[in-house]
């Protein structure tokens, strides 16, 4: 199967892959949402404590992810690997620093003698729920804003700017989406609460968390999309010459009907309706809603950086370094086989659901976290 | 033209590599065994249904969670960083050395991740036989990650199933399976593997054994112990008897490696393995002395480890950098005479194609295609640079050994008095495996500079140096880095072993 479709085939259908696998990390922000919420919805020790064990349990899974997106692309485009993390250097390195200290906050959190005190580990838990969705967001909007390297012939990369990536996070336009997703996460993460604790008083505040947070993702989210659509972008010939593009994004979103404009508005839709099925009909599985939501929007904004002839990462110091589907990726023969491991995606994912849903079958609730003997 | 970088550079990118999975490699190997452990005793609890085993597995996995947490932490950056720092590399091998990163993504993490919430959250949420499921699906989870990563370094030492794309300038995928089944790949992870059992079993027992010193929770460490010593004792025979295979493959694919191994710098035929002896320090690369000082050997040993033949020659130092006519080995001038012609067909390819001179094309692909296997060899100046740092090689691999010799004593030792139950009276036994508790683990790291040093100055053996395989940054940048990490890590680390130490101290619950 894999091994007869065409080189471009299989170029696009990793680039979806690697897609999905980029918009599962941002429904999984729920996780770095709630860590930021865990102050103003926890009004006490035990309080805290509830929403801290209710969120921990599910940190792994978008830990994973990202780094089985950083696999993905490895194995699918190692070109954008090498120039990408090799160039933008500082940036992803903050944004692994921010994972690693999410990877050991829960667990040291409230243990004796964990040296750093139980403040520490939780400002940490805060500091990573905000400051990975933002660099995140600002380094997946470089895929449109595009960075400033240059690749030889032999495919070695140079990075032109000395501040190695974090030029990133002073253009307007990429913090646009890293606001964005942090009040998303925010959303989502107020939900997350909502859907698996029995407790009234901290439903009620997570709800008004989502309402306060749907208000202040919206601007930002608008700014980033309305941007991106009147913006010219990097678009690539069938010569693989580049060339800057009018309303190229515009173009995409339109020319790639259901899975441009049709996905993006079913997820706007979504996200939206989650919200307001939370806010006013005091549902519990709004989460369901916007996570989904969330996760097709993305899906689509990721279509449009690299789907439609686009190069999705985009060098503007020197245009034709520009990195696209065609010239970043593997071989045919390993993309193929990649393709027949990508079989066993669904398969996962269905474990993952059922494992999900027994340990979720019951809600979190206080008398749980007073008698438990694991606790974060 | 090809980047050649500021080598202080690259000993920091080295550096830091080295760090981040030295720290990595702290953890890892617990997790890897005592998975399984747990799972034997949640089997236990599972057959028996006596409370017992139940706060008997409490308690390890409290101790497991706590190690866990860092080991992801550590081994987050592992991956990345072969992006970050090793650029060069992620593009000139990574059309095969992604896939099984991938693939351990797909297959191992998501099993790791999504298993060992109902390990360590899941008691009161799912069937006791689920519950057993997941003991069993989290350690397979984590063996399947370091299957995945091994195969990776496994291509690195040996790189098979792979050819060099002229028009990328690139190694490219032919055959995935026998990158799978790669011969130094299937070697390596089983001795990992079994290796970080023995390190999970002297865990257990080390931590079992205080408590009977000190006469507490005796019926708990009695039975842990019996649990991890036969765990432990099984692993370490395997171990031993897999050092011949280790051995072979290492001599057939890595011969220059070998020899630092031992300290070999003049090969000879029916080698002797060294007994006692260490590096001479005054030995000078072509002096023609023989570089070991003492030096008690059993004769043929060596030459049958490396070829199954008690006469065979086995190559030394000065063999494989000099050459050596009579046994048929080509010396290094001529490799890097070979890989220098093949990187000028390389250049001439391009500059033909760029002309649309396909007649120039063509001639140089004809040259390229002559010489290509050599193109590594290419990027070295002097001889002499293809060796690797002898001293630390040879003491890492004869200490590793010593400390495995060691194992197999002390397991089968515990494993002898736990039968017979006179553990209690042989108090000697209890306080060498308190202090053993960790010398699995430095083993461990011990055969990782081995096979990571003893690889030098490669990357990917023969195909790329280091030197070459970096990202191009500044030293500054990845100084900055190098000591972000040490000092984060560090503290990580020294709160990670105070809390674990605080949770032994205060010992299981109920037991």
């Amino acid at each position: 199967m894999f091994s007869s479709m065409s080189l471009v085939t299989l170029q696009n259908y990793w680039w979806v892959l690697d897609s999905v696998l980029g918009a599962l990390l941002v429904f999984f922000f729920f996780v770095q949402g709630g860590q930021t919420l865990f102050w103003q919805i926890g009004k006490n020790e035990d309080e805290k404590t509830l929403l801290v064990n209710t969120i921990g349990r599910k940190w792994e899974l978008g830990f994973t992810t990202l780094v089985t997106f950083g696999g993905a692309m490895f194995a699918s485009f190692p070109l954008f690997y090498a120039i990408s993390f090799g160039g933008a250097y500082f940036v992803w390195m903050a944004i692994l620093l921010t994972y690693i200290l999410q990877a050991v906050s829960y667990e040291y959190r409230k243990k004796e003698d964990n040296t750093l005190g139980q403040k520490s580990f939780e400002s940490f838990l805060h500091f990573h729920g905000v400051f990975s969705v933002l660099l995140i967001g600002v380094a997946v909007a470089t895929f449109f804003s595009g960075s400033e390297f240059r690749v030889n012939d032999y495919n070695q990369g140079t990075w032109m700017n000395t501040a190695k990536g974090l030029e990133a996070a002073l253009n307007p336009f990429n913090m646009l989406l890293g606001i964005a997703l942090v009040f998303l996460a925010r959303v989502l993460g107020a939900m997350y609460f909502i859907n698996s604790i029995d407790h009234d008083e901290i439903i009620e505040r997570s709800r008004k968390q989502v309402l306060i947070n749907t208000l202040l993702f919206l601007p930002f989210f608008l700014g980033f999309v309305g941007w991106l659509l009147v913006r010219d972008g990097f678009a690539v010939g069938a010569d693989g010459v580049i060339s800057m593009v009018p309303y190229k994004y515009l173009t995409n979103l339109l020319e790639l009907h259901f899975f441009g404009i049709g996905l993006f508005l079913i997820g706007v839709v979504l996200v939206l309706l989650g919200v307001f099925v939370t806010v006013y009909k005091e549902s519990r599985r709004g989460i369901w809603f916007s996570g989904f939501g969330s996760f097709l929007v993305v899906l689509v904004i990721f279509f449009l950086a690299g789907l439609n002839g686009t190069a999705f990462y985009p060098s503007y110091t020197d245009l034709q370094s520009s990195l696209t589907i065609y010239n970043a990726s593997s071989s045919k023969y390993t993309l193929g086989i990649m393709g027949y491991v990508s079989i066993a995606i669904p398969f996962v994912a269905g474990y993952i659901t059922y494992v999900w849903r027994m340990m979720n079958k019951k809600d979190m609730t206080m008398e749980e976290i007073k008698s438990e003997h694991e606790l974060y | 033209m090809i980047e050649v970088f500021d080598p202080s550079m690259v000993n920091w990118a080295r550096g830091q590599f080295a760090l981040t999975i030295l720290y990595h490699f702290l953890f890892v190997p617990l997790t890897l065994g005592m998975t399984f452990i747990i799972a034997i005793m949640e089997t236990l609890y599972y057959k028996t249904q006596d409370e017992f085993w139940k706060n008997t597995v409490q308690f390890w996995v409290k101790l497991l969670a706590i190690n866990f947490a860092i080991g992801v932490a550590t081994g987050i950056i592992m991956e990345f960083e072969f992006g970050t720092n090793w650029a060069n590399y992620s593009w000139f091998v990574g059309d095969i050395f992604g896939a099984p990163l991938a693939i351990e993504g797909i297959f191992a993490f998501f099993m790791e991740a999504t298993f060992f919430a109902v390990v360590f959250f899941g008691r009161n949420r799912v069937t006791k036989r689920f519950q057993l499921m997941s003991t069993w699906f989290a350690a397979i989870g984590s063996n399947l990650s370091a299957l995945w990563i091994l195969i990776a370094n496994g291509w690195m030492q040996n790189p098979v199933g792979t050819t060099f794309n002229l028009d990328l300038a690139r190694n490219e995928m032919t055959d995935f399976f026998a990158i799978v089944f790669n011969p130094s790949a299937s070697v390596r992870f089983v001795h990992v593997i079994s290796s970080a059992y023995i390190a999970s079993a002297l865990f257990v027992i080390g931590v079992s054994s205080w408590y009977l010193l000190k006469n507490r929770h005796v019926r708990f460490a009695k039975a842990s112990i019996m649990v991890a010593a036969s765990f432990g004792f099984l692993a370490a025979i395997f171990v031993a008897t897999l050092g011949d295979q280790s051995g072979y493959t290492v001599a057939q694919t890595q011969p220059m490696k070998m020899a630092a191994m031992e300290s070999l710098y003049i090969g000879e035929r029916g080698a002797g393995a060294l007994v006692l002896g260490y590096p001479d320090p005054a030995k000078k690369l072509g002096d023609g002395s023989k570089g070991i000082a003492i030096n008690i050997e059993i004769p043929y040993l060596l030459s049958i480890m490396a070829n199954r033949d008690p006469y065979s020659f086995v190559p030394g130092i000065e063999d494989l950098v000099y050459g050596n006519e009579k046994e048929g080995i080509e010396g290094v001038a001529s490799k890097m005479r070979k890989g220098k012609m093949a990187k000028n067909a390389m250049f001439d390819y391009k500059a033909a194609k760029s002309k649309k001179d396909e007649v120039g094309a063509t001639q140089a692909k004809q040259m390229f295609e002559q010489y290509g296997n050599y193109l590594g060899y290419a990027h070295f100046d002097n001889p002499e640079e293809l060796v690797p740092p002898v001293g630390i090689v040879f003491w890492s691999f004869h200490i590793m050994v010593g400390l495995g010799v060691s194992f197999i004593m002390l397991t089968a030792l515990f494993l002898f008095y736990s039968r017979n139950n006179k553990l209690m009276k042989k108090r000697w036994l209890l306080r060498w495996g308190c202090w053993w508790s960790l010398m699995g683990i430095l083993a461990i790291e011990l055969g990782w500079i081995v096979a990571e040093v003893g690889r030098q100055p490669w990357a990917v053996q023969d195909l790329l140096p280091v030197k070459i395989a970096v990202s191009n940054l500044s030293t500054g940048n990845v100084q900055f880095t190098f000591f972000g990490f040490l000092i984060l890590f560090t503290i990580l680390a020294v709160a990670e072993v105070r809390i674990m130490l605080r949770a032994i101290k205060n010992g299981p619950e109920g037991v």
